[in-house]
């Protein structure tokens, strides 16, 4: 599919995958997730790819782990009680450092909660739901086109740094259909193979970013989500090693953080305040603040794309003058790292229940916390 | 400009089907920035179903409706349900909704019934509001929903599509002719 059309999230997500060069799916169904599934069921066989239902969500992120070490890009999509499930894989695809793309259409939790509506209460699991210590970088698209590129995005992160990337979607924005361009062809980078076959676990000393290899190429290829030395064989009792290999895991993200974030700033220059916002709120945000700039109120909008790493250096910056408005569907998780990041009090709006907060009623918060 | 237009029924008449067709027609055969949403609730079929568009010519930002403008009705039960932030012109089905108590501009129309008379099934209602949606507000051209239907439809059902979309441009134009904007106690 190319060219201007127009579609639904979760279709774009699916079709940005497929673009990427994802040759692999296994999932296992879950609103409002369920059309990239569904799609990609239809999708794939003809284009003589794989699309594997699986008995649950578990054995979905295991089989797209055991695909990328067989050679093939892939990918998993679900939604709250689903993600809670892939927990303990995620884990291990971050040990283990194999690029894969978990696409996460987040509704309202905790359980079962509320499944056909929408919410982004699952950020903060997303970066620590996994036990022990890790960085995934987590993307936050706002639109159809950016289900398409971000997931484009995710895939060529997960490569370059050879580590899970999460798309962290909600249902407002898997569900909604709208213009959307489909490019001819993307940019799209495979994490290369190591020439000797070993040492596929002994990183670049700039990048830290270790070459990968794969099955099925003749070589010994040893993967374990125990503490492993760099030919990828256990070590479990040497604290040197496992102290080199984790922190190099995170240090891998974090050191790199400059070159993965993503971030749109709209009126960042002036502000009295700036609004931090990602996802669908971002949508509502963005009337508000084209609103009030209107009337001559000096209010900035952060969209943030990349939800880990965070632009730390930027958001110290603009919150030095500008107070930090906080808008999330959720009850303040990135406001936790917002005001970390800052240190000063933040002004949090946190709406759940299922609904996107609509301009008007942020339009309301900003004037009273600004006494405007 | 920010038009707004919501669609409602009953899950299975293809209240989703008709928003999405005429957010594609604008988006693609219009050259408008469209959206379109749906309420989604557990159950599939019977239930009241809603899907709304948003076309603009500029960026639309907020996803949601906040006022629609125009509302196309195919149950009563739908009426009674989303009724209540909505004012401007109501069409609906008048096989179908018996009892309008709200006063407001509205445009009758017996889809469900002219479907089955003129087509041998139901199924082709939501078309015909389609077509009567576009001859009575022209929020788009004729042209862009015929294009957008024949994209949208199984193959197999142009024609019939394109004889509901005819039946709907046609009553959409009797009830012009006949209301001309007066209440809907005149019809």
């Amino acid at each position: 599919m190319k060219g201007k059309l127009f579609l639904q999230g979760n279709i774009a997500c699916a079709e940005g995958a497929i673009a990427a060069g994802m040759r692999f799916f296994a999932g296992y169904p879950i609103t409002p997730s369920t059309e990239v599934a569904e799609w990609l069921a239809k999708r794939l066989p003809k284009l003589n790819c794989i699309y594997q239902q699986m008995e649950d969500e578990i054995a979905s992120i295991s089989a797209i782990i055991g695909a990328r070490w067989a050679g093939t890009k892939s990918m998993t999509a679900t939604s709250g009680p689903g993600f809670s499930l892939m927990m303990e894989n995620l884990g291990y695809a971050a040990m283990t450092e194999t690029p894969i793309v978990v696409v996460n259409v987040q509704r309202s939790g905790p359980s079962t909660g509320q499944p056909t509506l929408t919410a982004s209460g699952d950020i903060l699991q997303a970066m620590h739901g996994s036990h022990g210590d890790y960085e995934v970088i987590l993307l936050s698209p706002n639109s159809v086109q950016e289900m398409f590129d971000l997931t484009v995005e995710a895939f060529n992160l997960s490569e370059r740094y050879r580590v899970p990337v999460l798309l962290m979607s909600d249902e407002v924005v898997g569900h909604m259909r709208e213009n959307v361009y489909l490019p001819e062809k993307v940019e799209s980078y495979d994490a290369p193979l190591s020439e000797k076959g070993i040492d596929y676990f002994k990183a670049d000393p700039e990048t830290l970013v270790p070459e990968m290899q794969v099955f099925g190429k003749g070589y010994n290829v040893h993967v374990t989500g125990l503490t492993h030395d760099e030919r990828g064989y256990p070590n479990t009792n040497e604290q040197d090693v496992h102290s080199k290999l984790v922190r190099r895991l995170c240090k891998k993200i974090i050191d790199n953080a400059e070159e993965i974030v993503n971030y749109e700033l709209s009126y960042g220059e002036d502000a009295d305040a700036i609004v931090i916002v990602y996802g669908a709120v971002s949508r509502s945000a963005m009337e508000t603040v084209l609103k009030l700039r209107k009337k001559g109120r000096k209010v900035g909008l952060l969209r943030l794309i990349t939800l880990n790493p965070l632009p730390e250096k930027l958001i110290r910056k603009l919150t030095r003058h500008a107070i930090p408005i906080v808008i999330e569907m959720n009850l303040g998780q990135i406001k936790k790292e917002i005001e970390r990041i800052s240190k000063r009090k933040i002004y949090f709006y946190g709406k759940i229940g299922g609904e996107l907060p609509s301009p008007e009623e942020i339009e309301e918060f900003m004037m009273r916390v600004m006494k405007w | 400009m920010r038009r707004e237009i919501r669609f409602g029924g009953f899950g299975g008449q293809g209240i989703v089907t008709a928003g999405i067709i005429l957010a594609r027609a604008a988006a693609l055969y219009e050259n408008m920035n469209a959206l379109q949403t749906q309420s989604y609730g557990p159950e599939a079929r019977g239930g009241a179903s809603k899907s709304e568009v948003i076309i603009s010519d500029s960026e639309i930002y907020y996803p949601k409706v906040k006022k629609p403008e125009i509302f196309v009705c195919m149950s009563q039960q739908a009426l009674e349900k989303y009724f209540k932030d909505f004012s401007g012109i109501l069409i609906y089905d008048s096989s179908l909704i018996k009892n309008v108590s709200m006063e407001v501009k509205a445009y009758s129309i017996p889809a469900t019934m002219l479907a089955m008379k003129k087509l041998g099934k139901t199924i082709f209602a939501n078309i015909i509001m389609l077509g009567a949606l576009v001859e009575t507000t022209k929020i788009i051209g004729r042209e862009a929903l015929k294009s957008a239907v024949l994209e949208s439809v199984p193959r197999g059902t142009e024609d019939l599509n394109m004889k509901a979309l005819k039946i709907g441009f046609e009553e959409g134009k009797k009830a012009l002719e006949i209301k001309n904007g007066n209440s809907r106690k005149d019809c």
